[in-house]
């Protein structure tokens, strides 16, 4: 294996690594609140959360169509 | 050029240790912490509402039409089908020239099909009206890898295609032409699991592979924008939370974790000393409050993404739980299983 194709996918990861440490982030408390805040204020649209009832649930309606 | 590489790899463990250190600044609190304030959730009844009986081999992968009732899903047996899955109808069926389909994708139209596994293809076929007419026939070979095809997934048209494979590696592909726009190189091993970003998010997209690792994707420049590696094996599935901000992954390892991309880290582990086998395949109902995990010991377990419990257990399927998606209006989930069937519950 040549030395040159190692140091050519070493100086990648470096880099990919520079890039990787420098990104902008925010507080675990922050992001937390806001993935709180998110389900939240989707909670009464989420039909498997709130247990939507038999009659507005296409699969849990008993019903099934017959031809006369 | 020895000296070189030694400066390199001290450079880079240096790189690691000041990204640690960057992370770690921002943990200031538990996300379950956060969460202590919100309500409790009470008791879940969700049941069996269909099962979906036909395929002679392994379920191994599944993916819900916008219609929000049509279902693809590919097996073991070389077959793809087409669901009609409230009454459980096969509207199609396709049978592929190799074994292990492990990836299939609903076109965003509804008038197609994509699919692979073993024959390192991902190909799409176009759904005909006519149920005489043969689909192999009309079918079209996209994407070309030099390994299995793990996963696959039409961006916001049915004109592209995002695959994952088996090689170590992610591509986007033109599907009319068949030309690959972009390649994504960062795994280190097989690459099993993709999602793409909520369209709201922009152009990007999480993988998950065989090195434990997560990585996001710029899918214009083809650059890895954040990489995770805090699971003990295999990463089996991965998803985005509803709001684009965070995405929670399935693995080996009996575990699965929720990955916060604006605090960039894990923000929450979801496991029990009980639970000893992997994890497959995760989904989140519409508000991102509930995690559903399919798992190897044939159960799926429900979880309360921000406190961190189990607030359900399903059992029925009589062999592992490959592959779950939730419908794209959140009324019910479909999982497939090792036990030939898909089970939709609600």
């Amino acid at each position: 294996m040549s030395g040159s194709s190692n140091i050519v996918a070493m100086k990648k990861i470096v880099q990919q690594l520079r890039f990787e440490a420098n990104i902008n982030r925010v507080k675990v408390s922050q992001a937390a609140a806001e993935l709180q805040q998110f389900c939240v204020q989707n909670a009464l649209q989420d039909p498997l959360l709130t247990g939507v009832s038999s009659s507005t649930n296409p699969f849990r309606t008993q019903k099934v169509c017959s031809f006369l | 050029s020895s000296d070189t590489l030694a400066t390199l790899k001290t450079e880079s463990e240096t790189l690691k240790t000041k990204l640690e250190e960057e992370r770690a600044k921002l943990h200031d609190v538990e996300l379950h912490q956060v969460a202590e304030k919100t309500e409790a959730l009470g008791q879940f009844v969700m049941k069996t509402r269909r099962t979906l009986k036909g395929h002679g081999n392994k379920v191994l992968c599944l993916d819900w039409c916008k219609d929000k009732r049509r279902i693809v899903s590919s097996s073991q047996d070389g077959k793809v089908i087409v669901w009609d899955a409230f009454t459980t109808n096969k509207e199609h069926a396709v049978t592929m020239p190799c074994t292990w389909v492990m990836a299939c994708a609903y076109a965003p139209s509804g008038c197609a099909v994509a699919c692979g596994g073993l024959d390192n293809k991902c190909s799409v076929y176009p759904l005909s009206l006519d149920k005489n007419e043969n689909l192999a026939a009309k079918k079209k070979s996209v994407a070309m890898h030099t390994n299995y095809l793990s996963a696959c997934c039409f961006t916001n048209s049915d004109m592209q295609i995002l695959t994952s494979s088996g090689d170590g590696t992610c591509a986007l592909w033109d599907v009319e032409s068949g030309q690959m726009l972009q390649s994504f190189h960062g795994h280190a091993a097989d690459v099993l699991c993709l999602d793409l970003a909520p369209s709201e998010t922009g152009n990007t997209f999480v993988s998950g592979g065989c090195d434990k690792k997560s990585c996001v994707w710029d899918m214009r420049t083809g650059q890895c924008v954040q990489s995770f590696e805090t699971h003990e094996s295999d990463i089996n599935s991965v998803r985005y939370y509803p709001s684009g901000d965070a995405f929670a992954s399935g693995s080996d390892d009996a575990t699965c974790r929720l990955y916060d991309l604006r605090a960039d880290r894990e923000v929450a582990i979801y496991s029990k000393e009980s639970i000893i086998f992997g994890a497959s395949s995760v989904d989140f109902s519409l508000s991102g409050r509930l995690l559903f995990g399919g798992y190897n010991d044939y159960t799926i377990n429900v979880w309360d993404v921000l406190k961190g419990t189990r607030v359900s257990i399903l059992f029925g399927h009589e062999n592992r739980v490959s592959t779950l998606r939730v419908s794209p209006d959140g009324t019910a989930f479909c999982s497939g299983s090792w036990d030939h069937t898909l089970r939709i519950w609600a």
